[in-house]
């Protein structure tokens, strides 16, 4: 039994006739509810609930103040290689994008450490690209080594790994994985994933499980918004945050909401998520579940993420950079995807402040 | 008449115990403490930012107040007792709030893990303050364990629902020999009175002064709910009834008067 079996069971032309069924009355009723069920988050996600898009947000800001207070976790990412042996049409390291290709030495990782460091941040997360071999669990290792001397929390962006391995990197000082599904539609995350590792759906849908098993303390879920029809990855993923935090209670589960950004290589395929879209997802899914983390990226506009403060969004990456090495070596080779908002940490710092929220930099105390 | 509350080596006037999270901005804190009263104040250890000299949570807090700081993150009692000792070692004394909290989503504490690490550090010289459940057989084995007090939640953390496990409440408050803090849950100050003129012993409120629209405020005013609630349990409330009672009929007849029957 996994989340697979769990999301198998799903039909999807039944889900998009219930959201179309959705109505008015539906919602308001929902909107009256003091816990929300699978069926109500639906009901939020539907065309119908697109009126009512204030009085969900009213009430998410409310849980989120309650929950979580009037903060923001900052963290930022850094990516310590861009090999890849995957062939994902939406990426920028897609093996057949001719674009130069880097792995940090530890040398090199040590002193982009030093630079993100200085900024303030103490939350870091890790990336690399689909290569095992080249970016092996043994220089995951090393480089986590030399993370934990800066940062009090180190989260992973990787490939998807073996329950054994993810205890392996908790061990050496992770506390937190950040997997997205990409798409839950199993059609298309075939067309999607042309070649390489990660074409195995069912392996990287279950990972996430896997990491909790492994004792991880957080896991952060989501889908690139845009690959499928919007409600449906919402829903799956909301559904799927839901079914980690009632299977492994002791773990920290967050979502974030990515959309489609250009890049290197940049496919025709994707559907369009309009900022107000966006913003239903964000507030259906924190009234579907409160405690829940909820990430927004530098992915997003310097507008549109001064302006959703309020409505739902726990951490938010600062300074960044999807370039290997981006902090301190050169800057003109390619990233994963451009970055929208590209205000430094002290600017997003004045920003959140200037907002009546508190910049929170450290939210995690290792104690190994 | 003095009327102090006595935890580990230290005697306090305001019975009002407050915490960190969640303010808009940590510099808002001296003025809550200020406003309120509050002598003890807890912290997080995962959010002191010990290297910052920017963001170092406990500049904001006045060297005269009691720190408390709490082990929220800890899934188990090691994890609780290590926390305990990094945040003693930091310097942050040996008071400590035990959170051991295995379920994110209704953040309820596992009390079987809040008795062993209370067990541990109550032997390593802490003062422990642990946070449960209101159960009365957890809070027996607390005692037995050494814990300075009890932290009964009133509802859910964060919830700011009141006193839902008021019955509960009551029964530690009857057979516990050991300061009842009332902790998590209170979403007004007439609900932090309630609580203390029942006999709490004092209340610990975070969330509710943390999400008003204006924190200081919301602070005093909890300050003086739970001074009056005090005072009122001090002063001996006269016993409430459910119905009107003009006269005897059951034992009237004891005094002479006629029994009903007889009518």
């Amino acid at each position: 039994m996994s989340f697979y079996d769990t999301c198998s069971r799903i039909q999807k032309p039944d889900l998009g006739k219930r959201f179309a069924c959705a109505s008015p009355e539906d919602v308001k009723r929902v909107l009256r509810k003091s816990s929300i069920d699978e069926n109500d988050f639906l009901i939020l996600l539907s065309p119908a609930a697109e009126f009512f898009l204030e009085e969900m947000a009213q009430k998410a800001h409310h849980l989120t103040v309650r929950q979580f207070g009037k903060t923001i976790l900052f963290y930022t990412p850094m990516y310590l290689s861009n090999f890849c042996t995957n062939q994902c049409l939406y990426c920028g390291f897609n093996i057949s994008n001719r674009i130069p290709r880097k792995q940090l030495t530890l040398d090199e990782v040590e002193a982009e450490a030093k630079a993100i460091a200085s900024t303030g941040l103490k939350h870091i997360l890790i990336l690399t690209g689909d290569a095992r071999k080249i970016s092996s669990i043994d220089y995951l290792k090393d480089c986590i080594r030399i993370l934990t001397r800066f940062f009090s929390s180190i989260s992973i962006e990787i490939y998807a790994l073996e329950k054994l391995e993810y205890a392996e990197l908790i061990d050496a000082g992770i506390d937190a994985l950040t997997i997205y599904q990409e798409t839950y539609n199993q059609r298309l995350y075939k067309k999607f994933h042309i070649k390489g590792p990660k074409t195995d759906y069912r392996f990287r849908l279950d990972a996430p499980e896997r990491a909790c098993i492994a004792g991880i303390r957080s896991v952060n879920i989501g889908a690139l918004l845009g690959l499928d029809d919007w409600r449906m990855e919402a829903f799956f993923t909301g559904i799927h945050a839901d079914y980690l935090q009632r299977f492994f209670p002791e773990v920290e589960v967050s979502i974030s909401l990515p959309r489609m950004r250009p890049h290197a290589g940049d496919s025709q395929t994707k559907s369009i998520v309009s900022d107000k879209n966006l913003v239903q997802i964000m507030v259906a899914s924190r009234l579907f579940m409160p405690r829940a983390g909820i990430t927004i990226s530098t992915r997003e506009s310097e507008v549109f993420r001064n302006n959703i403060l309020r409505l739902g969004v726990t951490k938010m990456s600062a300074g960044s950079s999807t370039k290997v090495g981006g902090h301190t070596i050169s800057e003109n080779d390619t990233g994963q995807f451009d970055i929208c908002d590209h205000r430094t940490v002290a600017e997003m710092k004045k920003l959140i402040i200037s907002r009546g929220y508190q910049p929170v930099f450290k939210d995690w105390q290792p104690i190994l | 008449m003095d009327d102090l509350l006595e935890i580990g080596d230290k005697k306090l006037e305001s019975r009002l115990f407050t915490g960190t999270g969640k303010y808009g901005s940590d510099a808002l804190i001296p003025e809550i403490i200020k406003e309120s009263g509050a002598q003890v104040i807890t912290v997080a250890l995962r959010r002191m930012n010990l290297d910052s000299e920017e963001d170092n949570i406990l500049d904001y807090i006045p060297k005269t107040v009691q720190l408390l700081p709490n082990t929220s993150g800890a899934r188990n009692s090691n994890e609780a007792v290590r926390i305990a000792r990094l945040a003693r070692a930091a310097g942050c004394g040996n008071w400590i709030k035990i959170e051991v909290i295995s379920d994110n989503k209704y953040l309820l504490p596992d009390g079987y893990e809040t008795i062993r690490a209370t067990e541990v550090l109550a032997k390593d010289g802490f003062v422990v303050l642990p946070y449960i459940s209101p159960d009365l057989m957890v809070a027996r084995d607390l005692v037995a364990a050494g814990a300075a007090a009890v932290m009964p939640l009133g509802a859910p953390i964060g919830s700011n629902r009141g006193l839902k496990t008021r019955e509960l409440i009551r029964i530690l408050i009857d057979e516990i020999d050991l300061p009842i803090i009332v902790d998590a849950g209170i979403g007004k100050p007439s609900q932090a009175c309630e609580a203390m003129e029942m006999g709490a012993a004092a209340c610990l409120v975070n969330t509710a002064i943390a999400s008003a629209e204006n924190p200081v405020l919301m602070a005093k005013s909890f300050g003086r709910a739970v001074k009056a609630g005090r005072e009122a349990y001090l002063a001996g409330t006269g016993a409430a009834s459910s119905h009107a009672v003009a006269s005897s009929p059951l034992t009237g007849f004891l005094n002479g008067n006629e029994s009903q029957e007889d009518n």
